[in-house]
């Protein structure tokens, strides 16, 4: 897992300098404050908003269309398992039920200890080795009910 | 002697251990005392087989797989001992015959060399295709392309030399090539495998596209679900432009054209051109209503030409082998290869490249070997969660655009994803549904509202509330979703769901259901 650093209005400030001259630039700002700080605050909307000379609601449109950016602090591991027709088709169903009863959290929730985020996705394209999930950006397929304890046994630890 | 060793470093091949297996390798060796080289590079798409080594030898690259990090002893002495025996020796890589079958003219070289190593990519025939459209008049290449028969490999299937032609007539000015790489189709990978295994095939692709439509900048949109693919399309796009391959003076020429990365975040919708193209532009990925088309009015509302990576990448071989070689390959109008991607309950998954053509029946039985799980095929999707469900009934369809039209269905981006017996097609049916209401762009109401309204719907029928009335209202509200939504997402979310009820009716009428919490 990359380390985020902790909210810091100057150094956002400096993130958002540094696409100020690309076209369209906010998705590629919104990545890298999301990046560095592991979330989108809310104050980083109105730095977005001045750096980028948009409007607030322009900012709040965007970051709240796109699934990707979290609002609030992940926990310490981000678990993504692939929900999409492939990984159906292996048992990734009831591979998610699994997960979600071990950790005792929904899809979108952080454990209550902050050890780990769980979120779905719709495809990771490791279609050929189902059921599929990143671990902390860590691809991982062929996941098994028995590797999956293994990995849980790992990141609450 | 100094072995030459070579492992892919494609995602999929990391997820099932291949890093693991080089280490163990590695240390391995480093223990006897033997020299080595190991080339990591993507992948051949063989993917039951991975982790797959594969080793030089006298007559061409032996393989062994799948591979575990605790066979790494016996495998080296199986090496040293010319090849055999070990239980995961595969013999000559190119004689296998799931590789043997194909026409790989897109992923000829995915899985052979270093994706990075450009003068490898120069070697086997990369630049051929550049270099030739660079010697002809813009027209001229445009012309080989529509000559071809290449047609968009997104899904749509809109032939690439017409669009391109469109935007080149759009007037004179600033114009745009944008690589549609958000490959969000469950089931596909094909995107996935050439941006991490052949980036320099993509990138010469949209270099001829900006030279035949005059366009001097190039964006690939991908996924953000893709951290490797955007990687290595990164690294490779500092390295052409390291070597005059991109910038201002293309090959020493007066052609100026350069690439930009692009990454998504998280929205399936943006694989639509347009909502693509709002995407790029920095606001939210809604779909556009058409006309004006992208061609004539596209990003940052300049002439636009937005392909399929795989559209992008057929283009080098088309230009160095020419438009007749091309053509040759294929079947009615759908001319040239696909690479169709097995996926889901398959034995053999993988990436198949082939001329189109072959029946469904061939790919999943023959090629896949049916399922993973030993039990009967009763259902295959193919071309992603918008794509249509077909039995075995229908599996002497020829994979072929107008072929599975006519079978009410679609192949989309090439995805071929299996079931077997135990799969619940009402489910599946509801999973679409659900589907299309969490990625819905919300701009037309018939995909907003009509896919939360189908889930609720497909609840009653699981849980056997008045079944006829509901299904009969499903299939109204499919209707109005087909030919009442602004892009394929609303529009095409019928075909798994029409298909299913179909095909597989009996299980829309079972009466004991559990309830199938979201």
């Amino acid at each position: 897992m990359t380390n985020p650093t902790a909210w810091n209005a100057v150094l956002a400030e400096q993130i958002i300098a540094g696409y100020r001259d690309i076209q369209g630039a906010i998705l590629p700002v919104l990545h890298a404050l999301q990046d560095a700080f592991g979330y989108i605050p809310d104050e980083a909307i109105e730095l977005v908003a001045q750096g980028l000379n948009i409007s607030r609601a322009d900012v709040y449109g965007i970051l709240t269309f796109y699934h990707d950016f979290r609002r609030s602090p992940p926990g310490r591991h981000v678990l993504q398992l692939c929900r999409a027709e492939s990984c159906q088709a292996m048992g990734g169903d009831a591979l998610a039920d699994h997960v979600r009863e071990r950790l005792g959290i929904d899809w979108g929730e952080t454990r209550a200890d902050g050890s780990v985020t769980l979120l779905p996705v719709f495809c990771l394209g490791l279609c050929a080795c189902s059921p599929s999930a990143l671990l902390d950006g860590r691809p991982m397929g062929r996941l098994s009910q028995e590797r999956m304890d293994a990995l849980l046994d790992e990141v609450t630890s | 002697m100094r072995l030459r060793l070579f492992v892919s470093r494609d995602a999929g091949s990391l997820a099932v251990g291949a890093e693991e297996v080089v280490q163990s390798l590695t240390a391995a060796l480093r223990q006897r005392g033997i020299r080595f080289d190991f080339i990591r590079t993507g992948s051949r798409g063989l993917f039951w087989l991975e982790p797959l080594l594969e080793v030089e030898a006298p007559a061409g690259r032996v393989g062994y797989g799948p591979l575990r990090p605790s066979d790494a002893e016996a495998v080296i002495s199986s090496i040293l001992a010319g090849g055999s025996p070990h239980p995961s020796f595969l013999g000559l890589v190119d004689e296998i015959p799931y590789l043997k079958q194909q026409t790989r003219l897109v992923f000829a070289r995915s899985g052979k060399i270093d994706p990075l190593d450009l003068a490898a990519y120069r070697q086997e025939g990369g630049y051929h295709g550049l270099a030739k459209a660079l010697a002809l008049d813009p027209a001229a290449v445009i012309e080989t392309v529509t000559q071809s028969g290449l047609r968009g490999r997104g899904g749509a299937g809109f032939p690439a030399g017409i669009k391109w032609r469109t935007a080149a007539r759009a007037g004179a000015g600033q114009k745009y090539i944008v690589c549609n790489a958000d490959e969000g189709d469950s089931g596909t990978f094909a995107d996935r495998m050439l941006m991490e295994g052949d980036p320099f095939a993509l990138i010469e692709g949209m270099t001829i596209a900006g030279y035949a439509v005059g366009a001097s900048k190039g964006y690939i949109y991908t996924r953000s679900e893709y951290p490797h693919a955007v990687a290595t399309m990164n690294r490779a796009i500092a390295q052409a432009r390291a070597e005059g391959l991109l910038g201002p003076r293309v090959f020493d020429s007066n052609f100026a054209f350069d690439i930009e990365m692009r990454v998504g975040a998280g929205a399936y919708v943006c694989g639509e051109e347009t909502a693509l193209l709002d995407s790029i532009e920095g606001k939210r990925g809604q779909v556009r209503a058409k006309p004006p088309l992208p061609a004539v009015s596209g990003l940052f509302g300049k002439p636009t030409v937005i392909n399929n990576v795989i559209t992008l990448a057929s283009v080098p071989w088309i230009l160095a082998n020419g438009a007749e070689a091309y053509r040759d390959f294929g079947y009615g109008r759908s001319r040239g290869t696909m690479p169709i991607q097995l996926a889901g309950n398959i034995r053999y998954p993988g990436l198949f490249e082939a001329a189109f053509g072959l029946t469904l029946g061939d790919l999943v039985e023959k090629i896949g070997g049916g399922t993973a799980s030993g039990r009967p095929v009763r259902a295959v999707q193919v071309g992603g969660p918008l794509g249509a469900y077909f039995p075995p009934a229908l599996f002497d369809t020829p994979f072929d655009y107008e072929a599975f039209a006519a079978k009410d269905g679609l192949i989309g981006h090439g995805g071929v994803v299996v079931f077997d017996d135990r799969v619940d097609m009402a489910r599946q049916a509801r999973f679409a549904m659900e589907f299309c209401a969490f990625e819905s762009c919300g701009k037309c109401t018939p995909c907003r509202i009509g896919s939360t309204r189908g889930v609720e719907v497909m609840d009653r029928i699981l849980r056997g509330e008045n079944r006829e009335a509901n299904l009969a209202l499903i299939e109204e509200l499919c209707e109005t979703l087909r030919y009442g939504s602004l892009c394929a997402l609303g529009g095409f979310t019928p075909y798994p769901v029409m298909s299913a009820i179909r095909h597989f009716r009996e299980d829309f009428m079972t009466p004991k259901r559990r309830c199938v919490a979201t």
